[in-house]
């Protein structure tokens, strides 16, 4: 195949994208919310930039981290007070 | 498509054993969402002291709901909503909470960009491409990244942060893991401006994060 004609059919595809739109767009494409061809485009950006394939690898291992963020446990007086709180109201 | 979830058995389950009164089911549901809970609280209230009395209020009004709990969002969802419109009151009387609409966002929808940019070239065939690119990071599991006191310390400081509907949005989808249907249930916001307070408050803890990932590369 002519290497000029394909470029151009990549250049199509893929040059319109910029790396700041791919940051902004980062959000959307993890949501779902792309037309097929958007999400052409999209992947056939990152298929090209190893910069942007960095990039939402790190917000992919942000979210990961997120979720396993750890939370505080219950202070033991709070949890006695709110089972006090229940016998209360099941007593009526 | 289905407005809200409907509750799981397991849920169905749970609730039929607190209204009959069983303790141990109470306690589960209390050891499980307590610490949720006061994360939540705190995206909407100035004080540690203040979350944590709206989290007592919050177990009330559980308490106070159960009987009328209808079933047809998760009980999870539920509690979230029980606590967020208690938040709310508190966190205006508190004068923190601001609701979201005309004037009243405290520009979590204006700020600026996700990425510095002065990262990206600014003319030539190139323009808006890295000019720094972002360097991959360590592939560390979340749970041994975690094990490090100073990176819970710096992503709990950069969600402290961010303004207060950011805050409310990315502790409810990234860090408790709800849906995002669900999110928009619980903070009565539309899809849209829910993936804009999310991509915001991504963005800047990806942001906060970076020179502490790329650190701990150039350590090893
Ligand atoms: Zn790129």
């Amino acid at each position: 195949m002519d290497g000029t004609v394909k470029e151009k059919i990549m250049d199509y595809l893929a040059g319109k994208l910029t790396c700041k739109e791919v940051t902004e767009a980062v959000t959307e494409y993890l949501e779902g919310t792309f037309t097929f061809w958007e999400r052409v485009r999209f992947q056939m950006h990152l298929g090209m930039c190893v910069g942007c394939r960095n990039y939402l690898r790190q917000i992919k291992q942000t979210i990961r981290t997120l979720g396993k963020l750890p939370t505080e446990p219950i202070p033991p007086d709070v949890r006695e007070e709110l089972l006090r709180r229940f016998r209360n109201w099941k007593k009526g | 498509m289905a407005e809200e979830r409907v509750t799981s058995s397991d849920d169905l389950e749970q609730l039929e054993a607190l209204r009959n009164g069983d303790e141990r089911a109470f306690a589960s549901l209390v050891d499980r969402y307590y610490g949720s809970l006061l994360r939540l609280a705190m995206a909407y209230v100035p004080s540690r002291a203040v979350a944590e009395e709206v989290v007592q209020e919050t177990w009330v009004g559980v308490l106070e709901g159960l009987s009328r709990f209808e079933g047809r969002s998760s009980l999870k969802t539920w509690i979230f909503r029980i606590l967020t419109n208690r938040a709310k009151t508190r966190g205006q009387r508190e004068r923190r909470y601001e609701p979201m609409g005309l004037g009243g966002d405290s520009g979590d929808n204006l700020d600026g960009p996700a990425v510095d940019p002065d990262r990206f070239l600014k003319s030539g065939y190139f323009v808006d491409h890295w000019v720094s690119q972002p360097n991959a990071w360590e592939d560390e599991t979340p749970e041994r990244l975690l094990l490090s006191k100073e990176t819970r310390a710096q992503i709990e400081k950069a969600i402290e942060a961010l303004p207060p509907t950011q805050r409310q949005v990315i502790t409810l989808r990234d860090i408790e893991e709800v849906s995002s249907q669900e999110v928009c249930n619980i903070l009565d916001i539309t899809e849209t401006n829910q993936r804009v307070l999310l991509h915001r408050a991504r963005s800047k803890v990806r942001r906060t994060l970076e020179p502490y990932m790329e650190g701990q590369t150039g350590r090893t």
